[in-house]
């Protein structure tokens, strides 16, 4: 299926297998090595892509401008239309956002004792969590320790991560497979229990455990099976549009929209959890993205508002492999998994230019650097330029059969379009992928806002300045079970607070000061695709 | 913009002086890092309404192009989550066909519908409780009994799971069978939309997982070996030691093969 165009570097591809088959493994490449490739090629040091946020809590830091410009302005919902005298649910735990982070504290802060009730934007599972495909780091073998799995989260952060946060990760994490086992979660496993687990990028030992390539969606599935048996209060598609403060400051809840109905309404909790995922869906600097069309930093917003310092928020992570072509699926990941179990990159050539496992910010810019610098790139019909994955290289290393066994998601998605990957490489770019900081949080979840929690992408400081394959599944378990532990915790030596608008106002005036365009308004909630013909400006604003 | 040549901004020299240069000249994109629409127009019918849209679009970016801005019926965009399950006919085809909005192109003259949720019936359990044995699933979704083997699940799945198959198989109460062969499942409901004995096969097949990771699957040894460690506190003075470690004493270790040797 692929054009004639494409197939010619297929055959050079084809014709140097053998000999990259006998090739010995790239040398990882050096601190220095790597500072140059990041300065020269990673998306994130490119000047013009960020401005230094006019106000709030982060004044003066580095952002992108498309997360800038949600931050810098003003309220999407007249907080007029919310009655916070009478708010329409009272609870101990309110929890913002139900994929994995949120699904997880809202199971964990139940049977902590408290009364929770969890509101997100689209339906429960929709998150990023659900297409996490390759898997989940955890140190659980003999050959493997916490400390290894420090150290390597470390580097893959350029050693930039706060130190308390990247140690809860790895010492939960053996804790959190363990739960998700007996929750049920098949994981791929030898018969005598063994895990089967292989490298990640940046992993120094094999220990991504998997669910073939579906482990987000296995992982999702079994957490949201086991809410709907737990009969959690839910409530979907309403979107978090303001969180409540008291006098000082406190979080008291917050104020949501039904996107269906478009009933205004307040939640009044003791505390306030966000999950509410990353920014994939701001599209930065133009890239396509692997993420949920619900992925819109909507919780970065509220809780700037409200105070809250964000941090890392300069850094995103572009993974290395996403679809080039066809272009009806372009951006959408192709999962590390594919290089974990042994396809090359290649470039136009037929030859491999980067160790295939270094940490996604490096391999992401090799990729970057082979396409637009060194003019090795693969040239689509649409004109988009990619690298190769050597996929049937696969099948030559593992057995026929291998593509289809390890990798039934990706397999599946490629033949919808008549590629067959066991048979043909695929071709890839980086793609927006992860938000690598988010929300400042203590190792309780605890943000800067008395009583304000926050778990998973949404929050910041564990990866650092990049984060590696497998521990963003970590990261929302781990995180997602203390905060609700913690939130729980907290409500015991807490009364239902009073809640209101008073941080917006204030915010409001800095905004002024600032004179941020009155037109300019967040949280985005939802994206906006259709052709420009068919956008009014805040088309949801509108309906608000 | 991303993934092409021209709209990179102009970067510093690399110290081995390499700096971009365009190889082919690419069609503007949109902000969502899109390469333009073909201007060759199909006409699709969404609901019985008439569109013309650009023939190489997905259904979802197709519905979008005509003017669709999704609350229901858009999820993950990626083929994982089950929220775009569409039913359609194609011209002149009396076949009901099947695909996600996000996975599948259009065609001329494609008349079709997005079927977001369909009402299921979910049993409550409590997996640690509940014994693995052959009864178990006929036990709590007794329903299963009642399948006539129309197949009409089968021929629905997007997914190309042999659904019929692993009802089957629920009903021999073969636990491992269910769980492998509806390991792909989104749960999108697209069967029990269409079948005849009410039978929602998705949350049979999910229970089956769930019993068989829990139950059947042996647990991990050395996975139980690590949580006695942990809780022993082994791990601690290491871990202490090295979260009080300067940058430059994390990244000499870092980068020392014989402190961070990598398994082959």
């Amino acid at each position: 299926m692929y054009p004639a165009s494409m197939q010619e570097s297929i055959k050079r591809l084809d014709a140097t297998r053998a000999e990259r088959i006998k090739q010995t493994r790239i040398p990882l490449l050096g601190a220095d090595a790597k500072k140059e490739l990041l300065k020269g090629f990673h998306p994130d040091y490119i000047e013009s892509s960020m401005r230094a946020l006019a106000i709030g809590p982060n004044k003066g830091d580095r952002t992108p401008h498309e997360l800038a410009d949600l931050l810098e302005a003003w309220p999407i919902v007249d907080r007029a239309k919310f009655d916070t005298e009478h708010p329409k649910y009272d609870v101990d735990v309110l929890i913002i956002g139900a994929g994995g982070a949120g699904v997880s504290a809202a199971l964990v802060a139940a049977t902590h004792g408290a009364k929770v009730l969890t509101v997100t934007k689209l339906r429960i599972g929709d998150a990023n969590t659900m297409m996490a495909q390759g898997g989940i780091q955890a140190a659980d073998k003999a050959n493997d320790s916490p400390e290894r799995h420090y150290l390597d989260v470390m580097g893959g952060g350029h050693f930039k991560n706060i130190p308390e946060l990247a140690r809860a990760l790895v010492s939960d994490a053996p804790g959190v497979i363990e739960w998700l086992e007996e929750l049920g979660v098949m994981f791929d496993k030898e018969a005598d229990g063994t895990m089967i687990t292989i490298h990640g990028g940046g992993t120094s030992r094999k220990r991504m455990h998997a669910a073939r390539d579906y482990t987000g969606a296995e992982i999702m599935r079994t957490l949201r099976d086991e809410f709907r048996n737990q009969n959690l209060e839910l409530i979907e598609y309403c979107v978090a549009v303001e969180l409540l403060t008291d006098e000082h400051g406190t979080c008291a809840g917050a104020a949501f929209v039904n996107l269906e109905t478009q009933e205004h309404f307040v939640v009044r909790a003791k505390t306030t959890m966000l999950a509410t995922g990353g920014c994939g869906r701001l599209h930065i600097q133009g890239f396509p993205c692997t993420n949920h069309y619900g992925a819109t930093a909507d919780g970065l917003v509220l809780a700037y508002r409200a105070g809250a310092k964000l941090g890392f928020i300069d850094t995103i992570q572009y993974h290395p492999t996403g679809v080039a072509y066809p272009e009806q699926i372009v951006g959408q990941l192709i999962t590390e998994k594919v290089r974990s179990v042994g396809a090359h990159l290649v470039n136009c050539e037929g030859n491999r230019f980067i160790y295939e496992l270094e940490s996604r910010d490096i391999t992401a810019s090799a990729i970057i650097r082979e396409c637009q610098s060194r003019n090795l790139g693969v040239a689509t019909p649409t004109g988009r330029l990619g690298v190769w994955l050597d996929t049937p290289l696969i099948e030559v290393l593992k057995g026929p059969g291998a593509v289809k066994k390890n990798l039934p998601a990706m397999y599946h998605q490629y033949e919808r379009f008549g590629i067959y990957m066991d048979k043909e490489p695929i071709l890839t770019y980086p793609t927006q992928h992860y938000q690598n900081g988010g929300i400042l949080i203590k190792d309780s979840g605890e943000t800067g806002v008395k009583n304000l929690f926050a778990a998973g992408e949404v929050a910041g400081g564990i990866h650092g300045r990049n984060r590696l394959m497998g521990n963003s599944l970590l990261d929302i378990l781990v995180f997602g079970r203390r905060a609700g532990i913690a939130a729980a915790e907290a409500v015991k030596s807490l009364e239902p607070p009073d809640g209101g608008f008073q941080h917006v106002a204030a915010y409001e005036v800095e905004l002024k000061a600032a004179k941020v365009p009155p037109e300019r308004r967040s949280p985005m909630l939802l994206p906006e695709y259709r052709r420009p013909e068919f956008k009014t400006p805040f088309a949801f604003a509108e309906c608000l | 913009m991303a993934g092409e040549v021209k709209s990179q901004k102009p970067r510093a020299k690399t110290q081995s002086g390499e700096m971009a240069k365009p190889a082919v000249d690419p069609e503007p994109r949109n902000s969502s890092g899109d390469a333009a629409p073909s201007k060759d127009l199909v006409t699709i019918y969404v609901m019985g309404e008439a569109y013309q849209v650009p023939k190489d679009l997905t259904i979802m970016k197709a519905m979008e192009y005509a003017g669709f801005r999704f609350i229901r019926g858009c999820g993950c965009r990626g083929g994982f989550c089950g929220a775009c399950g569409t039913v359609y006919r194609t011209k002149d085809s009396y076949k009901l066909k099947v695909g996600l909005a996000c996975q599948t192109v259009v065609t001329d003259g494609m008349y079709l519908t997005q079927i977001p949720f369909y009402p299921a019936n979910k049993k409550q359990y409590d997996i640690a409780k509940e014994p693995a044995n052959t009864q178990v699933l006929v036990r709590f979704y007794p329903e299963i009994m009642r399948c006539i083997a129309c197949n009409s699940c089968t021929k629905i799945c997007p997914q190309d799971i042999d659904v019929m198959g692993y009802i089957n198989a629920a009903i021999r109460g073969d636990i491992e069978k269910v769980a492998d062969m509806s390991f792909d499942c989104i749960m999108c409901g697209l069967c029990a939309s269409r079948c005849p004995a009410e039978i929602v096969h998705y949350n049979v097949g999910l229970l089956a997982r769930r019993l068989y990771g829990a139950k059947v699957a042996k647990r991990s040894p050395h996975l139980a070996e690590r949580m006695k460690e942990i809780n022993a506190g082994k791990f601690e003075p290491g871990l202490d030691k090295l979260c009080k470690m300067t940058e430059v004493e994390l990244s000499a270790l870092f980068y020392d093969p014989k402190t961070r040797d990598v398994e082959p």
